[in-house]
């Protein structure tokens, strides 16, 4: 199952996206309560999305993105779009998913 | 260290002596994750750092939306828009957090200027949206009371 689900509507030549990504975010700092250690840093870096192809918006996260971390941006589109969202993380996993914009 | 890291590292850091003087100025810089401006500690640095100087304008245009007590400090809300135009990218600051900055947005011509987003937050601090417009940097601050921190374990 993919780890994004997201939301597209056009209104007025606008979509706005809605996104929300599985992911533990964690930062690092935070220490494994029975065993004393840090929980290694596991976080989304990077975020694109593309319309049709085409470059919307390029995002970069660092730890402080809360935990299963929601998203929203607005584009000039329209009903129908081919959107894509994809993600990269700082272990390398990566995730994408395409929609139709409604 | 294994070898991966190894590598990795190196390659890190000859990336990093390449991009020092000038770190994130063109655009083209921004194709990677800005790992050094995220890495951070202080604001004024982080500023300077994501743009190459620190003159910050503030500007009623820029509309940032955060609660002003956040109960729980693992999920605030925060909301960046802005009537500027040309906008070349949004940054959000947290200034009390182990590293202020916490997330950019990168816009194209295609992109609407307006980004919502939530963060964590170790304590009460200034929320500074940040928004790129031609060779200007345009800002709003508030405050965030944030009663119970969203970083410690």
């Amino acid at each position: 199952m993919s780890t994004i689900k997201m939301r597209s509507k056009e209104s007025n030549g606008v979509v706005t996206v809605k996104a929300l990504i599985k992911h533990p975010m964690e930062t690092g700092q935070r220490k494994d309560k029975k065993t004393g250690d840090f929980i290694p840093a596991h976080y989304i870096q990077e975020v694109h999305s593309k319309a049709n192809g085409k470059d919307v918006i390029t995002i970069y996260w660092g730890p402080a993105v809360s935990k299963n971390p929601y998203l929203t941006f607005k584009y000039k589109g329209n009903k129908g779009d081919n959107l894509e969202i994809s993600w990269v993380d700082n272990q390398g996993n990566r995730d994408s998913k395409t929609g139709t914009v409604k | 260290m294994n070898r991966r890291n190894f590598i990795k590292n190196s390659m890190l850091f000859a990336g990093s002596l390449v991009a020092v003087p000038s770190l994130i100025v063109s655009r083209k810089a921004y194709a990677a994750w800005p790992k050094k401006s995220f890495d951070i500690k202080d604001l004024t640095e982080s500023v300077s750092s994501v743009y190459g100087h620190s003159n910050l304008e503030e500007s009623s245009k820029v509309k940032l939306k955060a609660p002003e007590i956040a109960e729980n400090g693992a999920i605030v809300p925060i909301n960046v828009s802005t009537t500027l135009d040309n906008v070349e990218s949004i940054m959000i600051f947290v200034e009390n957090n182990p590293q202020p900055l916490s997330s950019g947005y990168e816009l194209t011509s295609l992109s609407e200027p307006s980004i919502g987003t939530r963060l964590k937050m170790g304590k009460t601090s200034n929320v500074m949206a940040a928004v790129k417009s031609g060779d200007k940097v345009y800002t709003s601050t508030q405050e965030v009371k944030v009663t119970i921190g969203g970083c410690g374990g």
